[in-house]
C-alpha cells in the first residue's frame, strides 16, 4: 500500500479578470486541475509560459486564493484558511523555492538570520539548539563548512550556493511538501545538476514530497517520478514520466518531445511542424479542445466537446479525444 | 583608393575569415576592481559558417558580442588585440564608419526582444527608421520592404502597424531578427536569441534562422550557455571559461571527442531526454571571479584532473597559463593535461 498523499488537489481553479469594465473577460489561469504529491516522489509540472504551471505553485503555497477546486492537506481543505496561526501550520508543512535566488534572500542579512528565521517562528527547536540546526541544514545542502557559509551574505555567494541556501530555509520547519518552482532555470549550466540531485537526496532521505515545476522536460525526466503536462490552463497528460515522455499521448507532449534539442541530429533533418496557436486559448475558453488549432490530429468533434482527462494506459491519463478517447458506454 | 585588403599581401591558400578576433582583451573597470572580461581570445568565423560560442554566465561571451559591434560602454574598454572584419581592423575608427559597419556588416539580436523594440513606436516605423538611417529609402519603399521582411520570417505584413506589446514573445523576437536582416549582413550575432523562450518557439525560430541563412548566406555567431542546442544547430563551437576560450571544434567533435575537462562537465550537465539516464555530476563549485582569477589555469580549482599528487602536472596547472594548442584538424585544446597525454 502506499503511504497516503500529504497534499491533494481536486477540481483547483484560477481565474484572473482581464480587461476593463466595459470589455471584461477572464483568464482561466488553472483550470480543474487535480492530482496529488506523495511522501518521497517527485512530479514534475511542465508547460510553456503563461499555461498555468506557477500558478498551480504559488495556490498550493497559499500565496493565492482558488476561485474553485480544494487544496486537501492531510485530508483538510486548507485553501480557504485565513487565520495567522492556520497558515502558519500550513506552510510549516508546505514550503516553496522560488526561481531567482538573488530575490528570494534579504541582501543585508546572513545567510544565518535567514535559516535562523524559521527555526525560531515556528519554534523548530529550542532557541539553545539553533545554532546547531542551522548549520546541520547547511550541512545537508551542501553548504560546507557551515560555520563560514553562515556568516556570509547573500552577494558573497554564488547563484548555486544561494539557491541552496534557499532549499535550507525551506527544509528548516521540516516540511512534509517543497513545491519548487523553476529552480534552476536561472543557475549556471554547471552547478543546475547539483541541485536536482540534492532534491533526488531529499526526497530518498526524508521522504518529502516534492512538486518540481519547469519547462525544461529533460532535467523532469531526470529528477523526478511523474509528471504533469500543462496546456492553457489544463492538465493535458499524466503519468510515469518515463512512459510519458518515452510515448506520449497527447499531441501538445509529443510536439514539446519534438521541440527540444537533440544533438544527435541537425535541424535539417528534424523539422517539426509547428502550427501557430491562439496564445489567449485560456481566456474566456469556448467549448472544446483548447489545442486544437495547433493539434496536426483535431478532428470535429474537438470543436465541439472539451475532451476530460482519460486513463487510457495504466497510471497514464491524456485529455485528447483521438489519442485517450472516453470509454463508451 | 584601394581598401586596406588589397593592400595586404594575399593570406597564402588558406581562407581568410569573415570575422577574425586576435588575442582581444576586454576589460572592465580600474585599479583593485579591474577584471578582464575577455582575456586574449582568438577566434575565426567564417564565410556562412554557424559558430556557436558557449560558456556560463559571467564568461565573456556577451562582451564578444559588445566588442565585435563596438558597442562597449564604460567601463568596458579594449585593451589590446584586434578585430578584423573581411580582413580590415575595427578598432580604431571612427564613429560614422562604425554606423555603417554595424547593421550593414553586422547585426546583432538579443535575449530581450522587448528591450531591442521601442515599446511606444509602432514595428513598421521601427523599420523605417532602421533603414533611412542607412540609406536612402522614402518611407513608402522602407515600409514595402518591411512588410517583405516580416513575411520571411512568418508574420503576417499587417503587424507592421502593430506595438510591439501587441505580439507574443516569439513574434516580437522574430521581427528583430527581420530587422537584424533588413541591409543583408554578412553576419548576424545571436545572443541568447532563445533563452527567454519556450522550447516549441524556440525550435521554429532555430529553424527560420537556418531557412534564411540559406537563402541569404549570411554566418551566424551564436551565443548561448545551451551546448546542447549549439551541438545541433552550429557548424564550429568554441567553449569560454572565465575570459578564455578552452576548446574551439566543429559541432561533430564536441559529441565524440570532447577534451577539455570543462567541456566534458558542461556536457555531463545536461541530461539526456531519450535513452539511458547516467547518475550526473555537473561540474563542482562555481565559475571564479574575473577580477581575481586563479592563477595558472583558470579551470584548475574546479578540474577533476587538477591532483597534487601528481607534483609535476600540478605545479603547471596551478602556475602556467595553459595555450590554446591544435590537437587535430580544426581542434583547439587549452589544457596541459591534454597537452602532457599528447607528448
Amino acid at each position: 500500500m502506499t503511504s497516503a498523499a500529504p497534499l491533494e488537489v481536486r477540481s483547483l481553479t484560477k481565474q484572473f479578470p482581464i480587461g476593463n469594465a466595459v470589455r471584461r473577460a477572464h483568464v482561466h489561469a488553472v483550470d480543474d486541475v487535480s492530482f496529488e504529491l506523495r511522501p518521497g516522489r517527485i512530479t514534475a509540472l511542465v508547460g510553456e509560459s503563461g499555461s498555468g504551471k506557477s500558478t498551480v505553485a504559488r495556490l498550493l503555497a497559499h500565496l493565492y486564493e482558488p476561485t474553485g477546486g480544494a487544496v486537501l492537506f492531510e485530508g483538510s481543505d486548507v485553501s480557504r484558511v485565513r487565520r495567522r496561526r492556520d497558515v502558519l501550520r500550513y506552510r510549516s508543512q508546505v514550503q516553496i523555492i522560488f526561481q531567482d535566488p538573488f530575490g528570494s534572500l534579504n541582501p543585508v542579512k546572513t545567510v544565518r538570520h535567514h535559516v535562523e528565521r524559521p527555526l525560531r517562528i515556528h519554534r523548530v527547536v529550542p532557541s539553545g539548539q539553533v545554532e546547531d540546526r542551522v548549520h546541520e541544514l547547511l550541512r545537508t545542502v551542501g553548504l560546507v563548512p557551515p560555520e563560514d557559509i553562515a556568516a556570509k551574505y547573500p552577494h558573497e555567494l554564488s547563484g548555486g550556493q544561494r539557491q541552496r541556501v534557499a532549499i535550507a530555509r525551506a527544509l528548516a520547519v521540516e516540511p512534509k511538501v517543497v513545491l519548487a518552482d523553476e529552480p534552476i532555470s536561472m543557475l549556471d549550466v554547471s552547478i543546475r545538476i547539483g541541485i536536482l540531485n540534492l532534491m533526488q537526496k531529499l526526497k530518498e532521505e526524508r521522504g518529502i514530497a516534492f512538486l518540481y515545476v519547469t519547462h525544461d522536460l529533460a532535467s523532469a525526466r531526470y529528477v523526478a517520478d511523474d509528471i504533469l503536462v500543462m496546456y492553457a490552463g489544463q492538465i493535458v497528460e499524466h503519468g510515469p514520466v518515463e512512459e510519458v515522455l518515452a510515448d506520449p499521448l497527447h499531441p501538445y507532449t509529443r510536439l514539446l518531445v519534438s521541440a527540444v534539442p537533440d544533438p544527435a541530429t541537425k535541424t535539417d533533418a528534424q523539422q517539426v511542424e509547428l502550427r501557430h496557436g491562439d496564445a489567449s486559448a485560456a481566456v474566456d475558453p469556448a467549448e472544446g479542445c483548447r489545442f486544437r488549432a495547433r493539434c496536426p490530429l483535431a478532428i470535429e468533434v474537438c470543436s465541439q466537446v472539451t475532451p476530460q482527462l482519460v486513463e487510457a494506459r495504466s497510471r497514464h491519463t491524456a485529455r485528447c479525444h483521438v489519442t485517450a478517447p472516453a470509454p463508451t458506454d | 583608393m584601394t581598401s586596406l585588403a588589397e593592400q595586404l599581401p594575399v593570406q597564402s591558400s588558406r581562407k581568410a575569415g569573415l570575422l577574425e578576433l586576435r588575442q582581444l582583451v576586454v576589460e572592465y573597470g580600474s585599479g583593485q576592481r579591474r577584471a578582464r572580461a575577455v582575456d586574449g581570445v582568438d577566434l575565426t568565423i567564417n564565410q556562412g559558417e554557424v559558430l556557436g560560442l558557449a560558456g556560463e554566465s559571467g564568461c565573456g561571451k556577451t562582451t564578444i558580442a559588445s566588442a565585435v559591434l563596438q558597442i562597449l560602454r564604460p567601463p568596458g574598454r579594449i585593451a589590446g588585440g584586434s578585430i578584423l572584419f573581411e580582413g580590415q581592423e575595427i578598432l580604431g575608427r571612427k564613429e560614422k564608419e562604425l554606423r555603417q559597419y554595424r547593421w550593414r556588416n553586422v547585426s546583432i539580436v538579443l535575449q530581450s526582444a522587448m528591450n531591442a523594440l521601442n515599446p511606444v513606436m509602432r514595428v513598421g516605423d521601427q523599420f523605417i527608421d532602421a533603414m533611412r538611417a542607412h540609406e536612402k529609402i522614402d518611407r513608402r519603399h522602407a515600409l514595402a520592404r518591411a512588410g517583405e521582411l516580416l513575411e520571411l520570417v512568418g508574420i503576417d505584413r499587417r503587424r507592421a502597424s502593430s506595438y510591439p506589446h501587441q505580439l507574443s514573445g516569439g513574434m516580437r523576437q522574430r521581427v528583430v531578427i527581420a530587422m537584424a536582416l533588413a541591409l543583408e549582413p554578412e553576419l548576424i550575432i545571436l545572443d541568447e536569441p532563445t533563452t527567454a523562450l519556450d522550447v516549441v518557439v524556440q525550435r521554429e525560430i532555430l529553424q527560420q534562422v537556418e531557412a534564411l541563412k540559406r537563402d541569404f548566406g549570411f554566418a551566424v555567431l551564436f551565443i548561448t550557455h545551451d551546448l546542447s542546442l549549439l551541438l545541433e544547430f552550429a557548424d564550429r563551437i568554441a567553449i569560454m571559461y572565465a575570459g578564455e576560450i578552452v576548446e574551439s571544434a566543429p559541432a561533430e567533435a564536441f559529441a565524440t571527442n570532447p577534451r577539455h575537462p570543462y567541456t566534458q562537465g558542461l556536457l555531463k550537465s545536461f541530461p539526456p531526454l531519450t535513452g539511458p539516464l547516467p547518475h550526473l555530476t555537473g561540474i563542482p563549485g562555481a565559475p571564479p571571479d574575473l577580477r581575481d582569477p586563479p592563477a595558472g589555469c583558470r579551470f584548475h580549482p574546479r578540474c577533476p584532473h587538477c591532483l597534487p599528487a601528481e607534483h609535476a602536472l600540478y605545479l603547471r596547472q596551478t602556475t602556467e597559463r595553459p595555450r590554446l594548442r591544435t590537437i587535430e584538424a580544426g581542434h583547439q585544446v587549452a589544457c596541459h593535461l591534454v597537452e602532457e597525454s599528447a607528448e
